[in-house]
């Protein structure tokens, strides 16, 4: 999504060098992706495998000085989580930012979620809805596709904040398919002013001298 | 540095927890005991309970949100709607169990008679419990729902399954391999970022001889309740999973476009191809089942020749 597909990851003195995806080097990456010997190829690892390589993922990447380091997760509550959590841990992270679409069953599992948080003691930063209606090109009609309604029901159940919905946008996906950086060429996009919107309330909840 | 152990030897290899590429793994001092290598007796003891289901499909998909869950409940509802036909839905995301909600038997357990589901959902007393296990207890309740359930007499049990390609994937094919599965359907949406996932899907079941039933393209365009408009929200931006399935020589069942209706039917546990028997959704989903009936069809004639011969 970020097209860095196809980028190889070094070795370096202090460790396995992430991809960068800029020339200012501002944004840094890492994935198993970027391990495969061919896109196609599935990695079928049973749970202390995935476990093991995310711990080196933290511990073995020469990350340098960053102001924030994101973590995307698959969905559920298993080894990747629970590995996650572990290994950030002595890090001190500043929470989860916990997604959901707007339908009732998303919710159902995403409420699984939150519990996890609690149960692992990771602070929830908040909720965000995403693919949240969905405006027609033609007749800008907006359909609820996924239902309504569930981002900030599911807020208000776990007393966290509701930091937004993101709308269905197929400039954003299309975007996201041929790698290109969707803040900088469509800043007018709905989903642009949803995403800008939710990222200022996570820097403004940010403290600005960490531990 | 040390590297993961992708060159692991197999758990049943005579290398297993003794090869180079062990060292380090967490598993090296189970493997190295020769634990691995004895097959699990639940796998006959399973073979043996599964002689009473006529056909096991599974549900597979490489990412979250395609719809998998929507279409395994859909498909068990489409099947149950023979009256003489016996359905089970077993919903293995242990993480993640939606099936229960989807099927509308969160609290109320009226289901039709000829319709069995089990989920962990079910095992757990409130909606916020959440199931946080580790790989080795996932697959130790998915061989008791497939060993210690008393399915009965069943024509075709449907399995649905976590996204990915994990434990629950292996645990599954492994569990059922002495007992035969049909095949798998595999759920995508058109863009390439999904079909990326859905090639190795494919490529896993390729590996662990799991045979492919078709692939289903769901959220297939929409078109707009106001203009009547089509537009792709998820645009087929490399031809879709036609051109995928044409490349890896796999059938296209069909494709779902996306109908609000779906999302508010499964949001009430409710079948949408009774609700919305003429939406374009319905239709093509009962197609693709009929397709999927065919197939297992076939299948039962292939072996029972092979037996016969």
């Amino acid at each position: 999504m970020l097209g860095a597909q196809g980028r190889a990851v070094h070795q370096c003195d202090r460790g396995w060098a992430p991809v960068f995806l800029d020339r200012e080097q501002s944004i840094s990456l890492m994935s198993v992706g970027f391990l495969l010997e061919k896109p196609d190829e599935a990695v079928v690892w049973r749970g202390p495998k995935k476990n093991a390589l995310i711990k080196q993922f933290v511990s073995d990447v020469a990350w340098g000085e960053l102001d924030f380091l994101v973590v995307d997760t698959p969905p559920g509550t298993s080894d990747e989580h629970m590995a996650t959590v572990e290994a950030l841990r002595p890090y001190q992270p500043l929470g989860a930012l916990v997604v959901t679409t707007p339908q009732a069953v998303s919710v159902g599992d995403v409420r699984r979620e939150l519990t996890f948080c609690r149960k692992t003691g990771l602070r929830v930063m908040g909720v965000v809805e995403n693919m949240s209606g969905f405006t027609c090109p033609h007749c800008a009609e907006c359909t609820s596709v996924f239902s309504r309604g569930g981002g900030e029901e599911l807020a208000r159940l776990a007393g966290v904040p509701f930091l937004g919905s993101v709308p269905l946008d197929p400039v954003l996906t299309r975007s996201l398919e041929e790698g290109h950086d969707f803040i900088q060429e469509f800043p007018g996009s709905p989903a642009f002013t949803a995403l800008s919107s939710i990222a200022q309330k996570i820097l403004d909840a940010t403290p600005m001298c960490l531990p | 540095m040390e590297e993961v152990p992708h060159d692991c030897p197999g758990a049943d290899s005579a290398q297993a927890g003794r090869g180079a590429s062990c060292q380090g793994c967490p598993n090296q001092r189970l493997c190295a005991s020769g634990a691995g290598a004895t097959p699990d007796p639940a796998i006959e003891e399973i073979k043996e309970k599964m002689k009473t289901v006529k056909h096991k499909i599974l549900v597979l998909s490489g990412k979250g949100g395609v719809g998998k869950s929507t279409f395994s409940a859909h498909l068990a509802h489409g099947l149950a709607e023979d009256e003489n036909t016996q359905i089970a839905l077993l919903d293995i995301d242990i993480c993640g169990p939606s099936i229960p909600k989807i099927m509308g038997l969160e609290g109320e357990q009226y289901m039709e008679d000829n319709l069995g589901v089990m989920s962990v959902g079910f095992l757990l007393s409130s909606p916020d419990d959440a199931v946080i296990w580790r790989g080795p207890k996932k697959n130790g309740m998915i061989k008791q729902f497939l060993r210690d359930v008393d399915w009965g007499e069943v024509d075709y049990l449907i399995v649905d399954t976590p996204p990915g390609t994990s434990d629950e994937h292996l645990s599954v094919v492994q569990y059922l391999a002495a007992a035969h599965i049909d095949g798998a359907v595999i759920i995508t949406t058109p863009q390439e970022v999904s079909l990326q996932d859905v090639r190795k899907e494919i490529n896993f079941c390729r590996k662990v001889k799991l045979p492919i039933i078709g692939v289903v393209e769901n959220m297939s365009g929409f078109i707009c309740p106001k203009c009547k408009k089509e537009s792709q929200i998820f645009p087929p931006t490399t031809g879709g999973a036609e051109l995928m399935c044409k490349d890896l020589e796999v059938p296209l069942l069909g494709r779902v476009p996306l109908d609000p209706v779906i999302g508010k039917n499964c949001d009430k546990g409710q079948s949408f191809l009774i609700d919305a028997p003429d939406s374009p959704a319905t239709l093509a989903y009962r197609s693709i089942i009929q397709k999927i009936q065919e197939f297992c069809s076939l299948h039962q004639s292939e072996e029972e020749n092979l037996i016969s011969s």
